[in-house]
């Protein structure tokens, strides 16, 4: 396969509550291996999805937000979080745990893959994209 | 057009499979190819054998079999969602110990990249869910 | 480029129409189906909204279908929006360049 989409991945729900936030990262990071460009929206319900500290051990399911800090390894690094989402839930960027990952371009300069983005912003990449995956 | 279609809730509780059943079928009608539909979630609830539902009620499983049949379709049922949930083919099964299996006809088992192909090689994809 | 975006959501229940509203761009076609599909009557809650949006130059559609399963006859239907077919759907997503489905 040579040719190049690009994926979209549309986060809208709070982990835990509905398995839906675990199992689209685990199709993220399967589709890390086909080499395509993917950039990971996380809008609504999403944002609660990164939120730092976060501790299951009283509901018993297993915690998989640290997953998301390997993103960056994957060359997962295209992650934009709706800045009116977090607003309308008392959060700001602070709240989030840092994704990073290491640019090749730039002598492997770490810096952050999390960029907030307005919904004109996200209107713009929903329209760049091939393939919109919502789960 | 060649559509690949994820269908992510299970059959009953919500209408996503019947909507991507009936948006598959009219596609098949009206010429264009589905590349592939793929069950994730509880979507793979879908390809249970063992569902039976009353007779005056559509049985959603046996509808895309059917289809399937009709239309040399290609059903994948994700593995790792279907082992979460309980739905084997024989090798599954006997991998796990489990004695039976429970996948429907026309339907088979496979990992998460080919929903990926799915996306790579459709003109487009659809997801129909809760 | 343009999106078809589908919602499924009830607007009175869940926010999955605004959220589309506020990503879907002109030349956009929102399609209503399932639990959605009360959103596209005349004199609701929400009818503002969606004229509001078709203002901007968002196109309407809604699942014929799934309105008659409800009840809902098309002829209560806001002007402008166009009634489609399951096939009508397809086409939807054929003359659009991705789909968006807000579930």
């Amino acid at each position: 396969m040579s040719d190049t989409k690009t994926f979209v991945y549309m986060n809208r729900k709070a982990p835990y509550g509905t398995v839906y936030a675990l199992e689209s990262l685990e199709v993220v990071l399967i589709g890390a291996a086909f080499e395509q460009n993917v950039k990971l929206v996380f809008m609504d319900d999403g944002v609660y999805q990164l939120t730092k500290n976060q501790d299951t051990d009283g509901i018993g399911m297993k915690n998989f937000s640290k997953t998301y800090s390997a993103l960056g390894d994957y060359d997962v690094n295209q992650i934009y979080v709706c800045e009116q989402s977090l607003k309308d839930r008392g959060l700001t960027l602070d709240d989030l745990q840092e994704l990073t990952y290491e640019d090749e371009d730039d002598d492997w300069a770490e810096k952050s893959s999390i960029h907030l983005v307005s919904r004109d912003q996200i209107a713009e990449i929903v329209g760049s994209a091939d393939v919109l995956l919502n789960f | 057009m060649k559509f690949a279609i994820q269908v992510n809730e299970g059959p009953f509780t919500h209408q996503a499979s019947d909507t991507a059943y009936q948006f598959t079928k009219a596609a098949l009608e009206n010429g264009h190819e589905i590349f592939r539909v793929f069950f994730y979630h509880d979507g793979v609830n879908n390809g249970t054998y063992f569902g039976v539902p009353p007779i005056d009620d559509r049985n959603v499983q046996q509808q895309w079999s059917e289809l399937a049949e009709k239309h040399d379709l290609d059903l994948v049922v994700c593995v790792a969602a279907a082992q979460r949930r309980g739905i084997m083919d024989e090798d599954e099964s006997k991998r796990h110990g489990k004695g039976t299996s429970n996948i429907a006809p026309g339907f088979r088992i496979s990992g998460l990249g080919q929903l990926i192909e799915a996306g790579i090689q459709a003109d487009r994809l659809l997801v129909f869910g809760d | 480029m343009s999106t078809l975006h589908t919602v499924n959501k009830s607007p009175f229940e869940r926010n999955s129409l605004d959220s589309c509203l506020s990503v879907a761009a002109e030349g956009a076609t929102v399609l209503l189906i399932e639990d959605a599909v009360g959103g596209a009557l005349q004199n609701t809650a929400v009818a503002s909204t969606v004229s509001d949006a078709m203002g901007k130059g968002v196109k309407f559609a809604v699942l014929g279908e799934d309105l008659r399963a409800r009840g809902l006859s098309a002829e209560r239907v806001i002007d402008g929006i166009s009634v489609v077919d399951y096939a009508g759907f397809v086409q939807l997503a054929c003359d659009h360049d991705n789909v968006q489905n807000w579930l």
